[in-house]
């Protein structure tokens, strides 16, 4: 079986991110790391590679300048065989349907019988791109899963969806999206590391996919950012060390606020 | 007046309040039309008018309840070409910002997902989010065809102006099974005595200092008419289900009060919960970065602090 994983190279979500003047993530003011959400969608493939034996290929896709690299060299530390890395200054500025586009032609390239991805990236957050790369592949999306499995051609998982939580199951080949509930990701050992450093990583860019540049970055963006601000910070109201009275000081709170 | 279809999420027919916030923020955008997916449109009719929808589309047919997603997606992309709407307003759950992106990818369109509030501007709807955990809110357009806009609960409140809707039965060509997911089975998510913690305008939230038994927060819950929200550490423990987790992978919450007891306060939980009009903490740890946001905080044993909370709310309602 053929699983391609993809990967996000994010600014650090523990950092104080920000935007650049035109409204675009700032990428330079703060150190970048592979998505924490995608750790888990790479531990399924894993997982799947170590029950079906040799015959399953792993490989990590990332689309995003040079040091994307390294998100794609900490997945190949944890396991897998090989990884694209699809890099052109074209693609910057892309919103959701450009990146899933360069995605899904590179996916077709290399083919694939299942695509794994995390449930949203920890930067933008918007949790579709699974979606949009399914329809642009024509496949079953089982997206948004825990619990799951791959057997005699299916992919099954628990999906906890807007009013009611799931069982569902698609045809492969097929993409999938698990949640931060589908297993604790493995931590990379010495010996992944040293591996790692001699998995093949291929380099791409558009005219490699055969995507036409009007199509991605920020010419082919659907969507236009008119402002940024940063939320005021809250003000740091009154701490009290509970002396006994913290209780009823908090209903005297509540109650001045008109909660109670 | 445009037309503005606007995706109903419900349980069999009983509307949740989400989609009347959607119908009121449509009304700002022109005349809402609600589309109603699978069976019980009859009991839903009735609410969907009193919130201003002045048609009905329904499409009940068996795809809708057995495949995941690409129903509602071919429904929608086939109204919006019938209607020529002008907007497309869904909810914020996985099912709805997953429809909403398969929908503006076949019409061509510009998406915006988890809107806070959503404005008439000069080239369209204009939207307002909070990013980066919250740190930042951002305002934006779609700039290429129908904009396709899926909107978080708790946006605005829901104001009645009521109508008689026309209902129109619709049929829509369904996309070929093979690319479907298939549902086997369906649990409707229970809805308690309790508020939903998205809609809930008070959440009261326990993390690893209650160490294993949560009916501490839920008695502070019930005095208030609250919510009850937990941490990722506490779902992970397994203290509470996971559909009640606050956070980045859980849910984000916009109450006018809440109060989080015993949770620490990594990014992962205040990504969820800070844009809270009235933040409360109570913690025994002074040095706990939750403080940071609190207007309220109290430095104690939450066991002590939260039972004395208990008694004097009935003593001041008694």
């Amino acid at each position: 079986m053929k699983i391609v994983v993809c990967v996000k190279h994010v600014p650090d979500a523990a950092a104080d991110r920000t935007f650049t003047e035109d409204g675009s993530t700032d990428r330079a003011s703060v150190d970048s790391l592979l998505s924490e959400l995608d750790e888990y969608a790479i531990e399924q493939a894993l997982r799947i590679a170590e029950a079906d034996g040799a015959d399953t290929e792993i490989s990590y896709l990332t689309v995003g300048p040079d040091d994307a690299r390294d998100a794609l060299r900490k997945a190949l530390a944890m396991g897998g065989d090989s990884a694209i890395h699809v890099s052109d200054e074209g693609i910057e500025g892309s919103d959701a349907f450009g990146t899933s586009l360069v995605l899904a032609r590179a996916i077709e390239r290399h083919g694939f019988d299942l695509v794994l991805c995390g449930m949203a990236s920890t930067d933008g957050a918007m949790g579709v791109v699974p979606a949009m790369l399914a329809e642009r592949l024509g496949v079953p999306a089982v997206t948004h899963v825990e619990g799951l499995t791959v057997d005699d051609g299916t992919v099954s998982g628990r999906r906890e969806g807007d009013g009611a939580t799931v069982s569902v199951q698609g045809t492969l080949p097929a993409v999938v999206s698990v949640t931060d509930r589908s297993g604790d990701a493995r931590y990379p050992s010495f010996k992944g590391i040293m591996a790692a450093k001699r998995k093949p990583v291929e380099t791409l860019d558009l005219a490699d996919l055969g995507v036409d540049p009007a199509q991605v970055g920020r010419s082919g963006a659907r969507s236009a950012v008119d402002t940024t601000a940063r939320r005021p910070p809250r003000t740091k109201g009154e701490i009290v060390v509970d002396d006994g009275a913290g209780g009823a000081g908090l209903a005297a709170f509540l109650t001045a606020r008109k909660f109670i | 007046m445009p037309e503005i279809l606007v995706l109903v999420d419900h349980t069999d027919g009983a509307v949740h309040k989400p989609t009347l916030e959607l119908l009121t923020l449509a009304r700002r955008l022109g005349e809402p039309s609600a589309v109603f997916l699978g069976p019980g449109a009859d009991s839903a009719t009735e609410v969907l008018g009193r919130y201003g929808a002045h048609k009905v589309y329904v499409v009940d047919a068996p795809e809708v309840g057995e495949h995941l997603v690409t129903p509602a997606v071919d429904a929608l992309t086939q109204l919006a070409g019938r209607t020529g709407a002008a907007a497309l307003l869904l909810p914020s759950g996985p099912d709805g910002k997953e429809t909403a992106a398969r929908v503006a990818l076949r019409l061509g369109s510009g998406l915006i997902t988890d809107a806070v509030d959503v404005v008439p501007g000069p080239d369209g709807p204009v939207t307002e989010q909070s990013v980066f955990a919250a740190t930042y809110q951002v305002t934006a357009h779609v700039t290429r065809g129908v904009p396709v806009i899926t909107v978080k609960p708790n946006a605005t409140a829901p104001e009645p102006a009521p109508v008689t809707p026309l209902v129109e039965k619709q049929d829509v060509a369904f996309g070929p099974a093979s690319a479907a997911v298939r549902v086997l089975a369906r649990t409707p998510r229970e809805r308690g005595d309790r508020p939903e913690l998205t809609e809930a305008d008070i959440v009261v939230s326990g993390g690893r200092g209650v160490n294993g038994d949560f009916t501490v927060i839920e008695r502070v819950a019930d005095a208030l008419g609250a919510a009850v929200g937990a941490s990722r550490a506490a779902v992970d423990s397994g203290w509470y289900p996971h559909r009640h987790q606050v956070g980045q992978t859980g849910a984000q919450v916009s109450p006018q009060l809440y109060l989080a007891a015993g949770i620490s306060g990594a990014i992962q939980h205040r990504a969820g919960m800070q844009t809270s009009k009235t933040i409360v903490v109570v913690n025994k740890d002074a040095d706990a970065p939750l403080f940071e946001l609190a207007d309220h905080g109290v430095v104690g044993d939450l066991f002590e602090v939260l039972p004395q909370l208990v008694e004097e709310i009935r003593r001041r309602r008694s």
